[in-house]
């Protein structure tokens, strides 16, 4: 059974429907990139699969043993963040957070998993540093090692290369391919359609039309070809 | 003037004072930091325009022990503004604001028609800027303090890891399966108890003060969570006892006093980093 399936879901908010008749599934070890345009609802199909927000209609249904919280998320940058007072060490570890139920502090293993998965992300040596005082690349690595820290399955990531220049954009491309090669599903929002090509196993795009398919299928689809033309329109 | 403080140290209403104006500092500091970073800094004044109304209701009904319902409108506000914070349709600061002016409007009015006292203006003034009562402590108002500070700082130390998380980013937080709702209300109700004790201090004008001065201090200089957090706890105990002494001995109005040490201490914070950040870089 697929770790999520999504069925007839409908999204938007305030009852003002932005997406219907979604269906697809996630199976473990997916490389899902889902594109689309400004405003077509990418974001709010994350908030929904997260459970931020009430879908519409439809289903999510998680399979595989596959719990709600296990799902980890990397958010785009808020506000509060900027001027946020913490150390990486501070941020990773609340990762643990929800494991932790009532219980007040971290345990050992806890701590060593936030050390384990900062060292996986190559910020060792910024443990100590302060978060607002850290480069673009530097702060998503941060987030994700969060992310890690709280789910070894899925993780959600929205928008990840976004302000990023072109050099870390790749490196956060590799960094999330290899999460993806040790077994963690990976579904991630974004602009770069030639990124999702180039590294998604599948492709899920909303807009006025739906499409949901492997890459391959992707490449041979209406949108996918328009994709390429415009690709190859840019290039000359 | 050593032996001038010695001499107040024997009456009991200033060992009163002192220990209730250090656990109030304490307390206030302790929520600064995370309600400065959720952008609701202005909720201290805010509920205590909400607990100035209630008190003014109160003494209008003759209640004897006006905290049977100070206490429970101001917890019911303090979750009402939280609550809503980012998906309201009225944002956190204009609701603050709404709330904050009309409960003072409302508490003024009440007070002027159906006004007991003949010296109005006196007892407004002394609900807003606390006055002289923090000097005027009964031993039992000092044993409630003590234990509802206590309260306050063993829950904070509880739930430390849980307010970071749901401070840091709500919506991972709630993502991951952290109960965040749950917190933003026990973060609510602590704030409210804290600002209807130090009501009691600095009257509810000067409150926001205790709430963002330690807070923002701490974070020009410190630049991790529990740093900023130990900082500026200990700065508001050091500002509070500052103040207390100055007014004791110059004769100065308690609440205005802590309040102006508040407010040196974060002009020595920002030069210290300043100077300690032109260092780093």
């Amino acid at each position: 059974m697929a770790l999520l399936t999504i069925k007839d879901l409908s999204l938007g908010y305030d009852s003002r429907v932005i997406v219907e008749n979604l269906n697809f599934a996630v199976n473990a070890g997916d490389y899902l990139c889902i594109i689309g345009e400004n405003g077509s609802g990418k974001s709010t199909l994350m908030k929904t699969l997260l459970g931020l927000q009430e879908q519409i209609g439809g289903e999510i249904i998680p399979g595989d043993g596959l719990q709600k919280n296990e799902i980890g998320y990397l958010p785009q940058q808020n506000l509060v963040q900027k001027d946020f007072p913490a150390s990486v060490k501070e941020i990773v570890i609340s990762g643990c957070q929800a494991r932790c139920g009532l219980r007040p502090f971290y345990t050992k293993s806890e701590k060593q998993m936030a050390k384990d998965n900062m060292a996986k992300m190559g910020i060792t040596d910024l443990a100590n540093r302060c978060y607002r005082e850290l480069s673009g690349g530097q702060q998503q690595r941060v987030l994700l090692a969060r992310a890690l820290c709280a789910t070894q399955k899925v993780l959600l990531l929205d928008e990840p290369v976004s302000g990023l220049d072109p050099r870390v954009t790749i490196e956060m491309y590799s960094l999330i391919e290899n999460l993806n090669r040790e077994g963690i599903t990976v579904i991630m929002i974004s602009h770069d359609i030639a990124a999702a090509v180039k590294y998604a196993s599948h492709i899920l795009h909303i807009g006025d039309s739906i499409f949901y398919g492997t890459k391959d299928e992707y490449l041979e689809s209406d949108a996918g070809k328009f994709f390429l033309m415009q690709q190859k329109g840019g290039e000359k | 003037m050593l032996d001038k403080l010695v001499l107040y140290m024997q009456y009991p209403f200033v060992r009163y004072a002192l220990i209730v104006g250090v656990l109030i500092a304490l307390c206030s500091s302790l929520l600064g930091v995370t309600l400065v970073l959720k952008r609701f800094s202005y909720i201290g004044d805010g509920l205590s325009h909400v607990a100035f109304g209630a008190i003014s209701i109160a003494a209008v009904l003759n209640l004897s022990n006006d905290m049977i319902l100070v206490m429970p409108v101001t917890i019911i506000s303090a979750i009402l503004l939280l609550r809503t914070g980012q998906n309201a349709k009225i944002k956190g600061d204009a609701a603050i604001a709404m709330i904050s002016v009309g409960a003072l409007a409302f508490g003024y009015l009440i007070m002027n028609i159906f006004s007991t006292s003949s010296n109005l203006t006196g007892d407004v003034c002394s609900t807003l800027f606390g006055s002289t009562s923090i000097l005027t402590l009964t031993q039992k108002e000092v044993w409630l303090c003590i234990i509802l500070s206590i309260a306050v700082v063993i829950i904070f130390i509880l739930f430390y890891n849980k307010i970071f998380a749901v401070t840091f980013d709500e919506d991972f937080a709630k993502a991951t399966g952290t109960k965040a709702d749950a917190y933003n209300l026990l973060i609510a109700i602590v704030i409210a108890i804290i600002i209807v004790l130090a009501m009691n201090l600095v009257g509810s004008l000067l409150i926001s003060a205790l709430v963002i001065f330690p807070a923002l201090s701490a974070m020009r200089i410190f630049r991790s969570f529990k740093m900023v957090t130990v900082f500026s706890a200990i700065l508001s105990v050091i500002c509070a006892l500052l103040g207390i002494i100055i007014s004791i001995l110059a004769g100065t109005p308690v609440g205005s006093t802590i309040v102006a040490a508040d407010v040196v201490a974060f002009a020595i914070c920002c030069l210290i980093g300043a100077v300690t950040g032109g260092v780093r870089k």
